[in-house]
């Protein structure tokens, strides 16, 4: 069924995405990620010496500063900075440099729609420009639900309130590997999911209609992060 | 190499607590691979709950839910509004989650927790992205008056699955709310009728006939952890500390999947993961219901 959205993209096109690396001198990675006019901005500091109170020193920790666009922190932001701090945690090794920290501050810049996954794109680039050892990298896209049943991508802030439901999936990014195998349960790895937050009322097999178009944008994200990775040339190292 | 022969030639000597604090993680698999956990509960059976209402005499409604040792008391406070001018017929649900000191040991006066803020943004979204309650229901006179309602929820004991005994509190405490009877006073303002004035008073009642809210599509939830091939259902503090991955459902009476929350953790969700996961939360949802209706039908006895 054929759906007129209101920018003229079909239901699993994304917006146009641009991604620029080291584009703040101070930090020690930074990038900012564009989704069509959603715009974030991340800097990461670290690792830094001394853990927080309560935290494990014999793992790295990871500390999450969300600043929206205006008006002060409130729990919206608290509830993005430890969705972002659990999801990096995940991705990042915490054993290579134990008893530290690393700060990522995510500003943003513009929202429209899909900011928390346009937001960790831009944290998994500011790591990868920080140096920060991981495991893999995380892709995250925006899936809204119809009251009619169809899925599209990669909503504009207004398509975001006027749909019935959403939810933001991370999976991790795809593995060009030269062993074949390493699936797990039949699965291949990138189908996994490691976050996921739903808003709004859908029905099971809608959110696993999802997760399949989630599945396949992820693997367009995935591409066109590694090439935009490869392309950079690395900057002279910073001093800390 | 060291650590593994170091607990394994300890198990045999070290006290069970003293192995439990060593080597926490080492003590749950040996008790995961038999498909049981330490409190001899089955992986996918939850702790024993229990709800009580009227648990706050002084609110218009409340109720206390223990699920385990997770202990939350939710009570409602009603107030009289005028309702914005874009929905004037519509009342308004203010929700909060409170975390004070007494709930566990690393919560400190002044600091509020970090899980605090995060359970009541997800607790006030879910109830109101159910549809649980109609807003209508609590509008009073068509753009002059409307209900106002404050749910407080407060952590009295935290061991674990936390959202889950809040939401359970919250809509207990919905479920037992009485609206109280007002009239308009000669000014044309709305004014509370108490017990004696009933009888006495000229003034009509506005809202004699309606009373309780009606509830439909109720929000029920259930957090397991993931680790590995295994997943447990309700998890106490200990366990999640452990095992950090936790996925949390919402379910509503009808199987409509409200939320579906995993923020992040070192184990990946599966598809097989997922649906294995929503088939023991429906179980779940059905032993809630019973239990709350049960807790209606007794305060309906008195």
């Amino acid at each position: 069924m054929e759906v007129d959205r209101e920018d003229g993209r079909t239901q699993n096109q994304l917006r146009p995405l641009a991604c620029s690396r080291n584009v703040l001198h101070r930090a020690h990675g930074s990038a900012s990620w564009y989704q069509g006019d959603t715009k974030v901005l991340a800097a990461v500091y670290g690792p830094k010496a001394g853990t927080r109170k309560n935290e494990n020193p014999e793992k790295a920790c990871i500390e999450v500063i969300w600043k929206p666009k205006t008006g002060q922190t409130g729990k919206l932001e608290k509830e993005y900075e430890m969705i972002l701090k659990r999801t990096l945690q995940s991705i990042c090794i915490l054993t290579v440099n134990p008893n530290t920290t690393t700060s990522i501050i995510i500003q943003v810049v513009n929202e429209d729609g899909a900011l928390l996954p346009c937001a960790i794109n831009a944290a998994c680039v500011a790591l990868v420009d920080a140096g920060i050892p991981m495991k893999h990298l995380a892709v995250a896209i925006c899936c809204c639900v119809a009251k009619s049943g169809y899925v599209i991508l990669d909503p504009t802030k207004l398509e975001e309130q006027k749909m019935k439901s959403f939810a933001y999936l991370v999976f991790p990014n795809s593995v060009h590997s030269v062993l074949t195998g390493g699936s797990v349960q039949g699965e291949p790895m990138e189908h996994g999911i490691i976050t996921s937050v739903t808003h709004g009322i859908m029905s099971v097999d809608d959110y696993f209609y999802c997760l399949e178009r989630g599945r396949a944008a992820s693997a367009k994200l995935s591409d066109f992060l590694r090439r935009s990775l490869q392309q950079h040339p690395t900057d002279s190292s910073k001093a800390g | 190499m060291g650590l593994s022969n170091a607990s394994g030639d300890l198990s045999t000597e070290v006290e069970v607590d003293a192995f439990r604090r060593l080597f926490p993680l080492r003590f749950y698999e040996k008790h995961l691979s038999e498909s049981i956990r330490p409190d001899a509960r089955p992986l996918g059976r939850a702790r024993d709950t229990t709800i009580a209402l009227g648990a706050v005499a002084s609110a218009n409604g409340s109720a206390l839910a223990k699920i385990g040792s997770t202990t939350m008391l939710a009570a409602i406070k009603m107030e009289v509004m005028t309702p914005s001018t874009e929905t004037p017929d519509e009342g308004c649900i203010a929700i909060d989650f409170h975390m004070p000191p007494i709930c566990s040991p690393i919560v400190r006066p002044g600091r509020p927790a970090e899980a605090a803020p995060v359970v009541s943004k997800q607790l006030s979204d879910t109830i109101l992205s159910s549809g649980m309650i109609s807003l209508k229901e609590l509008c009073l006179v068509s753009g002059k008056a409307a209900w106002m309602a404050y749910m407080d929820v407060y952590c009295l004991d935290a061991d674990g699955a936390l959202f889950d005994t809040a939401l359970l509190s919250a809509v207990a405490a919905f479920s037992h709310l009485e609206i109280p009877v007002v009239s308009l006073n000669d000014d044309g303002k709305i004014v509370l009728l108490s017990e004696e004035q009933e009888g006495m008073s000229e003034r009509e009642p506005v809202n004699k006939e309606k009373r309780k809210l009606t509830l439909c599509n109720i929000p029920f939830s259930l957090t397991c952890i993931l680790h590995k091939n295994y997943i447990l259902a309700d998890p106490t503090a200990e366990e999640e500390s452990i095992m950090e991955t936790l996925v949390t459902i919402v379910l509503d009476s009808s199987s409509q999947l409200v939320s579906l929350y995993k923020p992040g953790g070192p184990v990946l969700a599966y598809t097989s993961a997922i649906q294995d996961c929503i088939a023991i939360t429906r179980q779940r949802v059905k032993e809630l219901q019973t239990i709350l209706e049960e807790a209606i039908s007794g305060m309906e006895v008195d």
